[in-house]
């Protein structure tokens, strides 16, 4: 990296920054903002919208400050009259093929658009409108295109190829016909697409959004024939707080009240099933080692988790021939269903066919994965509707709720129990840490060797990361793992997991456990997340999902007693009979092309 | 293996596995096949490891690779300003009448496809018509009608 450093001016204000810096990034450090759209910190320079045109005294024309490098010497204006007028000019332009039916629109009060125009009071509609006409595309249960929205700014391609390495969409046609779309005009659900979201969380305007199912879901709510209860993710609990403008923050009192006041009979938590997810799963995972070494037989290692349906879906398109490596353990969402419609139905006697269960996520694969029809493991539909933290956020300010002097309250019993290890979940790692914590501990008898139970190796905002946790002085049942070396690997992101997916497939690597996220950061980065979405952000949210572990009183799967009731009166066994039928699940090769 | 996975991957061993590869692998395919079938960019995609999409985004952005299914011979009108003055929409009136299709259709018998152009740079000699890669400058509803006979006559 070169270490040189190039002098200029911005608005007359000396400064000094590395080679390569952008005209953007200059400016930022002298905390002059210059208005982007296409611009986003997680993807590669595209300079294709314009509105961050800057005057380069000396140059006639008005170079774009996101794409264009700082030079010696260069004096750069922000806010000239010929800037102004320009880039009012270009919001002009990008309006004029916008459908700005902003009062019905679902980022109305969200859209970078729509607040680029309100800064700069655009509106004289000085060129003619040419927005076109166009079917919504709603044939995936996750994500809703419109076209008509869309400014071309292709956040959503870069995204699609840089971070998840699906490309699933890409810009087609030229000129005036030029769009983002898939292959052959496909529908969303018929290609490759993941319903990762990610594209949703850097679309700068609406035509990328969740399939919302808030007002089914208040339906719900205000039939008295329903029992409604929700469950909540992991990683929601520390960014709903951003849906009413008080940054990430641990706000799980605050959301389980908010939840209550809006309605829903019984208010619960995902992390019980997280908490469940690790004692099948980290069966799963004993047992499948436990074959490989003493039984000898051939069984598919490494295993990899199947809590994140993007991934699950990314998989099953991208290597099929891999399917057998995944865990069959559902995603402790898809846990959650069943248990309430058969367990926790029978102990508070309703009729499962007069429950609704709803999930908060901050996915919007979830929307999808609750569609699958695997998923109907108690007869009914096992989750009836899923909404995303944006959601979430929505209907508290619908109801008019003041989120931020909501007093805490507690998840209610049962199904509401669970541990530090479950609330990790959301952040990438995780998993494999919480599984960790658990497994080490049925086989050696002892605590992992880690201060204070925090896995450090295993945290952490890298693409890919390698631990190995030596297993030694174990309980007489599990001697085939004395001495064993327990590999594993950690990805977030698809485009990372692929990377990893590629090194296993060519030998490179081995490892015995392998826990992927499909969104950047894991859960806390995901789809359904509150907008905007950075790195800064992504790692507050994992700082608040870490604190709130060290706050539990219990921080092991295994402890959980809600867990370990539902087992002596219920399940019985990891992995066993029930299990089977109710939280296990199987997976199918799909198109890669 | 099908006539068009097998087109492709022989093309890839001409052009190379990478993305570059791309638009002289395309332009093989619409040689041979005069269209990029849903099965043509779906070998191409496999034979470079990249996305369908990014395929079917490269051939949509360019006028001569299509993506639908075309006739043996593709007449193409230029539309634009010089020949459009100059009388393009008789001819293609003539075309049309000719071969029973409507601008942007293909003959039933598969023999010609009736499409229009953006400029061929011959708009001094407009209106221009072009058949596969003939070009027939100062056409007439005519002379046009005469040309297409000259080719109905072949086969």
């Amino acid at each position: 990296m070169s270490t040189y450093k190039v002098n200029l001016k911005v608005n007359n204000l000396n400064v000094s920054v590395d080679e390569g810096t952008t005209i953007l990034d200059a400016a930022r450090q002298l905390n002059f903002k210059i208005p982007t759209l296409c611009h986003h910190d997680d993807l590669c320079v595209a300079g294709n919208c314009r509105v961050c045109v800057v005057e380069q005294v000396g140059n006639r024309l008005l170079p774009a400050a996101c794409a264009t490098p700082v030079s010696e010497g260069m004096e750069v204006l922000t806010n000239s009259m010929k800037v102004r007028q320009a880039r009012k000019n270009i919001i002009e332009l990008l309006l004029s093929e916008h459908n700005a039916d902003c009062t019905k629109c679902f980022k109305s009060g969200y859209c970078e658009l729509q607040e680029m125009a309100n800064e700069y009071r655009t509106g004289d509609h000085i060129f003619l409108d040419v927005r076109s006409k166009n079917e919504i595309d709603i044939s995936s249960p996750s994500i809703e295109k419109d076209d008509s929205k869309c400014i071309r700014c292709q956040r959503c391609v870069r995204t699609c190829t840089e971070l998840q390495a699906v490309s699933a969409l890409a810009v087609t046609h030229k000129g005036k016909e030029m769009k983002i779309s898939t292959f052959l005009d496909k529908p969303m659900n018929d290609v490759v697409c993941t319903n990762c979201g990610q594209c949703i969380n850097r679309c700068p305007t609406a035509s990328l959004v969740e399939r919302n199912y808030i007002d089914q879901v208040f339906d719900a709510i205000y039939d008295p024939k329903k029992f409604v209860v929700v469950q909540t993710a992991p990683a929601t609990r520390v960014a709903i707080s951003e849906e009413f403008g008080l940054g990430p923050n641990r706000s799980t009192g605050k959301m389980v009240a908010a939840l209550r006041r809006l309605g829903f009979d019984k208010v619960l938590d995902t992390d019980f099933t997280a908490d469940l997810t690790i004692m099948e799963e980290g069966t799963e995972l004993l047992t499948r080692l436990k074959e490989a070494l003493v039984d000898g037989k051939e069984v598919a290692l490494p295993m990899m988790t199947s809590c994140s349906p993007g991934w699950i879906k990314f998989q099953e398109h991208i290597f099929p021939d891999m399917l057998d490596n995944l865990s069959t353990c559902k995603s402790p969402q898809q846990m959650f269903g069943p248990l309430a419609k058969t367990y926790y139905a029978e102990k508070i006697n309703k009729n499962p066919a007069d429950m609704v269960v709803v999930s908060i996520m901050p996915c919007t694969a979830k929307k999808y994965e609750a569609e699958r029809p695997e998923m109907r493991g108690s007869g009914y539909k096992d989750v009836d509707f899923v909404l995303t933290t944006r959601e979430l956020g929505r209907m508290i300010h619908q109801a008019g709720i003041d989120f931020e002097k909501l007093e805490d309250e507690k998840y209610d019993s049962i199904l509401g129990e669970s541990t530090g290890a479950a609330v990790i979940f959301g952040a990438t790692g995780g998993v494999m840490e919480a599984a960790l914590r658990t497994a080490y501990e049925i086989v050696t008898g002892r605590e992992v060797p880690f201060a204070n139970l925090n896995i450090k190796p295993v945290r952490g905002m890298d693409g890919i990361k390698e631990a190995a946790v030596k297993i030694k002085d174990v309980k007489e049942e599990w001697s085939f793992l004395e001495g064993v070396e327990l590999k594993i690997a950690i990805a977030h992101g698809l485009a990372n997991a692929k990377e990893l997916m590629n090194k296993i497939k060519s030998g490179e690597a081995d490892y015995h456990f392998i826990e992927v996220m499909a969104c950047p950061s894991g859960c806390i980065g995901g789809g359904g997340q509150p907008i905007p979405t950075n790195m800064e952000i992504r790692k507050k949210r994992a700082a608040a999902i870490y604190e709130e572990d060290e706050k539990m009183v219990l921080r092991k799967s295994h402890e959980n007693p809600e867990v370990t009731e539902i087992y002596k009166s219920f399940l019985h066994k990891p992995l066993g009979h029930r299990s089977h039928d109710l939280l296990h699940t199987h997976y199918y090769p799909r198109k890669r092309y | 293996m099908t006539n068009v996975e097998e087109l492709v991957k022989q093309q890839a061993e001409i052009h190379g596995h990478k993305r570059e590869s791309l638009m002289p692998i395309l332009q093989a395919v619409i040689r041979s096949e005069r269209f990029l079938s849903e099965e043509a960019m779906v070998a191409i995609a496999k034979e470079l490891d990249i996305s369908t999409a990014d395929v079917y985004g490269t051939a949509s952005f360019y006028t001569f690779m299509d993506t639908k299914p075309k006739g043996k011979n593709i007449i193409r009108v230029c539309k634009t300003i010089t020949c459009h003055m100059k009388g393009k929409d008789a001819v293609i009136g003539a075309l049309e009448d000719l071969l029973k299709i409507k601008l942007g259709d293909n003959t039933s018998d598969g023999k010609f496809s009736l499409l229009q152009a953006n400029c061929l740079g011959w708009c001094h000699k407009g209106p221009v018509m072009l058949i596969n890669d003939e070009v027939y400058p100062e056409v007439t509803p005519q002379s046009a009608v005469e040309v297409i006979q000259e080719y109905l006559k072949q086969k």
